[in-house]
């Protein structure tokens, strides 16, 4: 074993992962997909979505929060696990309110393309409704709420000049909700939407006057499925 | 210029900021007191609204969102003013039983505001709350943060009226309850209950006993006596004791920390509470040792906002200590220092979970952290720290004295000592129950004197739901594992209802961060209450059975792990109520409801619907009594 190294296996196949990885980390090097949401590039993992539960010796556990050990077994694409991500899924299209053929985000929606991938027609749930206000006040931002799945990508990810944070999380339990510190000016700019709307995985942060650019039919998922092979 | 109303003067922002400047200085502005800095602000104005979060804000350096989503996160803070007076009536399973509804009728017809509301001259506010604690002298409410027990609609008029007349808090007592709630600092009408007493709590016990044991022994056989004793922690999940200490200990650090977890908050638990009352100095002597055995240098006991009225109690007692050196620096003339501070809560269950407890103490919204790393090796400031239940301190002091035998030969062989059990519900003599672990439900019940019974509720909410079938079930960490947590239900009882408030609990004290718990719960509760008016299938049925199992598999913390609990547990155990209140001659029905649809789009359009209503909450209906039309 090289140093520095650990063994493992996901679904039987043998993969080589950096001491300190987590889960995910591993298995994305080595070219095997699990389905994340609120994981995003170097972001500190936040653990909110579930979807990436992996089962390893018998529990479930979130693989992007889970580090890699050695000789670690994990089950990944099982019908159980699949039918789990599929329900966190459906749970998040009843919580909110998606309607994927007038969202400017189609296409290029990590929620939507999972959606696809797990092959969802109907969520098994009933439609929660829920009544939000789009907060369009901002010069540059639209934060439409009802389609917001609390991911908190924006909340790590999206900082002012001086890396204070300028997104945050309010309430609790079903009435949590993001909230944008209008009052101060980095939190206002044309930067901090642009920053905003490719870091949030759904439409729930809007860049004001850029919409549709690129055409509905060649956006990222529409070229390249999420799950697709790299 | 923006103005904030209260007791009907207008203070200008500069004054406000002027007293929270003050506020935040006696904490030295210090983010980890966030939290006691906003129920400060909150118990001067009554509530926290924009504009003092955006001042609080500037005065910590803290960024605004930060400070918004504490203020946001506990129940006790609030955005809207809660009133001068604030009433908080518990709507837990046993206080509904004792008869909250017409507590609670009796509050609106006198005060003149439905729940949720407060009234227009900002005098009184009625709000209601989980769990707080009482359950073995229910009905009982809390008026800013006295609590006010066994009460009846005829003392909820006097209590308005004397809120009304701005009569102080205190003087509005009836008889205070026996032993140290009779005291000057609790001067409280709670009464302890304790029904029966054992071997180890309530007994002769002298203060510095077993601080001065463990010096004698050493550190690290302090760790192997707890260990020796089979001690597991009181507080639920049976984490073995002396092994938590062990790892905290073996964890390298500059400093670490010793966290009592006094948020009892599972509903139906109250013998927290009385240990607090009665046996503070056990408890905190039972810190100190743990400090000494992993080397701490500080304690912090975080106490649950609703137990407000014990902590001058509480800080008194440390002063005493302090100064028989049992706390403080060099305590008992050893080298060894050791302190404690209290921390308090503001009405969230979840902070009883241990990471949300370090993340609260921190001065954070009360949510979890992510495992690993354990709070054994990065809890409080990142630093290894060990979080145990009250209980299981006082058991740790006990251990130290008396020695691990005499611990290990009580209970079975897997779950060593005694309980202190927390019983309530229908039953003749409700209260605080030392038992050897091993004992039957059936036994327990004959303890109590409950007669006649349906269902017990072992462990709380997110334990189990047993019926008679199960009754000789033995209490023990390989069986029936629990906090303490025993409510009975008599024949009289609806289940569905039961789960129904059960239900009703978790779903609002998740703390919403993970997908499972945050939606699933809501779904679950929703799923019941579909078979509860009538629209169940069978499908139903196993659906929320499906549901259940992946919210406990999904969710991030102990919450959602076991939040689905009463309803599996009384699918299984109570199958024939659900069998019974289902459809059997459709095999699918939508969730869609014509007739709730019509209240909806009645409230909608401001008119009265005029349908008959049953299985709804007449609460519902109340929103559109003032509707003129019809419809
Ligand atoms: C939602 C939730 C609430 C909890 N509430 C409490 C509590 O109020 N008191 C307590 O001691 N433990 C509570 N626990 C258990 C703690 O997480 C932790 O296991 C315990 O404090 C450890 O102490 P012990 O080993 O001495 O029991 C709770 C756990 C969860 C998941
Ligand atoms: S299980 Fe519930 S309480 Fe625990 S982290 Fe998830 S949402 Fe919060
Ligand atoms: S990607 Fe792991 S929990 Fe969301």
């Amino acid at each position: 074993m090289e140093q520095g190294h650990v063994n493992l296996t996901i679904d039987g196949k043998e993969i080589l992962a950096k001491d300190g990885q987590t889960i995910v980390q591993a298995a994305r090097d080595n070219g095997i997909f699990v389905p994340t949401l609120c994981d995003f590039r170097s972001l500190n993992p936040a653990g909110t979505c579930r979807i990436c539960t992996v089962k390893v010796a018998g529990r479930f556990v979130p693989s992007c929060t889970t580090p890699v050990s050695y000789g670690m077994v994990v089950e990944n694409e099982t019908a159980e696990l699949t039918d789990l991500r599929r329900a966190l899924i459906e749970m998040l299209f009843v919580e909110g309110n998606h309607m994927c053929p007038s969202c400017e985000k189609s296409g290029n929606c990590e929620l939507q393309a999972l959606a696809h991938r797990y092959r969802i027609v109907v969520p098994r749930f009933p439609f929660l409704f829920p009544v939000q206000k789009v907060e369009a006040r901002l010069q540059h931002l639209f934060i439409e709420h009802k389609r917001c799945i609390q991911c908190l990508r924006c909340v790590r990810g999206v900082k002012a000049k001086d890396g204070h944070d300028i997104f945050g999380f309010i309430r609790r339990g079903s009435d949590v909700r993001i909230a944008l510190d209008v009052n101060d000016p980095d939190a206002v700019s044309e930067e901090t939407a642009k920053k905003a709307m490719e870091i949030c995985p759904v439409g729930a942060l809007i860049q004001k006057r850029v919409g549709f650019k690129v055409p509905i039919g060649q956006r990222k998922f529409d070229r390249k499925p999420e799950g697709s092979p790299s | 210029m923006m103005h904030i109303l209260n007791r009907n003067h207008l203070l200008d922002p500069n004054e406000i900021r002027g007293e929270i400047r003050v506020i935040v200085e006696k904490y030295h502005s210090d983010r980890t007191q966030l939290l006691a800095i906003l129920r400060e602000c909150q118990e001067r104005w009554r509530h926290l609204p924009a504009l003092m979060i955006t001042i609080i804000a500037d005065e910590m350096d803290l960024p605004r969102v930060h400070v918004d989503g504490v203020a946001t996160f506990y129940h006790f803070l609030s955005r809207a003013h809660r009133g001068n007076y604030t009433v908080y009536v518990n709507r837990s399973a046993t206080a509904e039983m004792a008869g909250a509804a017409a507590i609670m009728k009796a509050f609106e017809k006198e005060v003149g505001v439905p729940f949720g509301q407060t009234t227009a001259d900002q005098q009184i506010g009625l709000r209601t709350t989980s769990c707080i604690g009482m359950c073995d002298q229910e009905p009982a409410v809390l008026i800013n943060e006295v609590v006010f027990t066994r009460m009846t609609p005829a003392r909820v008029k006097k209590l308005v009226k004397a809120m009304r007349a701005d009569v102080p808090i205190h003087e509005m007592l009836g008889k205070l309850g026996e032993g140290r709630n009779g005291s000057r600092a609790i001067h409280s009408e709670v009464v302890n209950n304790i029904r029966h007493k054992g071997p180890v709590f309530f007994t002769e016990y002298f203060p510095g006993s077993a601080l001065k044991q463990a010096m004698e022994v050493g550190s690290l056989d302090v760790i192997e006596q707890i260990k020796a004793s089979g001690l597991r922690g009181r507080g639920g999940a049976g984490f073995p004791t002396g092994q938590k200490w062990g790892f905290c200990r073996a964890a390298e650090a500059d400093t670490r920390y010793v966290m009592c977890n006094a948020d009892e908050g599972e509903p139906g638990t109250f013998k927290d509470r009385v240990l607090l009352t009665e046996m503070p100095e056990l408890i905190f002597e039972g810190m100190a040792v743990a400090g000494y055995a992993i080397e701490a240098k500080e304690g912090i006991l975080y106490l649950r906002g609703e137990y407000a009225y014990l902590k001058e109690h509480l800080e008194h007692v440390l002063t005493q200590m302090r100064s028989r050196h049992l706390l403080g620096r060099r305590i008992l003339g050893t080298r060894f220092s050791f302190d404690i501070q209290i921390k308090m809560g503001a009405g969230a269950y979840i902070c009883g979970e241990e990471s949300a407890l370090i993340e609260s103490a921190e001065g954070k919204r009360g949510q979890p952290r992510n495992r690993p790393p354990f709070p054994v090796t990065s809890g409080y400031l990142r630093r290894p720290t060990i979080v145990n239940n009250v209980e299981t301190f006082g058991c740790a002091a006990k251990i130290v004295l008396n020695g691990a035998e005499w611990f290990r030969k009580m209970g079975t062989s897997a779950s060593a000592g005694v309980k202190l059990l927390s019983i309530a519900g229908d039953c003749a003599k409700p209260g605080i129950y030392e038992i050897e672990w091993g004992k039957s439900v059936r036994e327990v019940l004959e303890l109590c004197g409950a007669e006649n019974v349906l269902a017990v509720q072992v462990g709380g909410p997110s334990g189990q739901c047993i019926s008679e079938r199960e009754f000789d079930r033995k209490l023990c960490f390989s069986d029936l594992g629990t906090g303490g947590a025993f409510t009975v239900f008599s024949k009289k009882r609806d289940i569905l209802s039961i789960v129904h408030n059960f239900m009703e609990f978790f779903k609002d004290e998740s703390c919403g961060f993970c997908v499972p718990c945050r939606a699933g719960n809501t779904l679950l509760l929703k799923a019941l209450e579909k078979i509860m008016v009538g629209n169940g299938t069978h499908a139903d049925i196993e659906g929320i059975k499906s549901l259940g199992q992946m919210v406990k598999t999904a969710s991030r913390c102990g919450l959602g792990q076991t939040s689905p609990h009463p309803l599996l547990t009384s699918i299984q155990n109570f199958f024939e109520v659900y069998r019974d209140k289902v459809r059997n001659d459709v095999d699918y029905l939508s969730q869609f409801d014509l007739r709730f649809a019509v209240i909806d789009s009645c409230v909608a359009a401001n008119r009265k619907p005029n349908l008959e209503l049953e299985g709804r909450d007449e609460r519902d209906v109340k929103e559109v009594s003032d509707g003129t039309g019809s419809c």
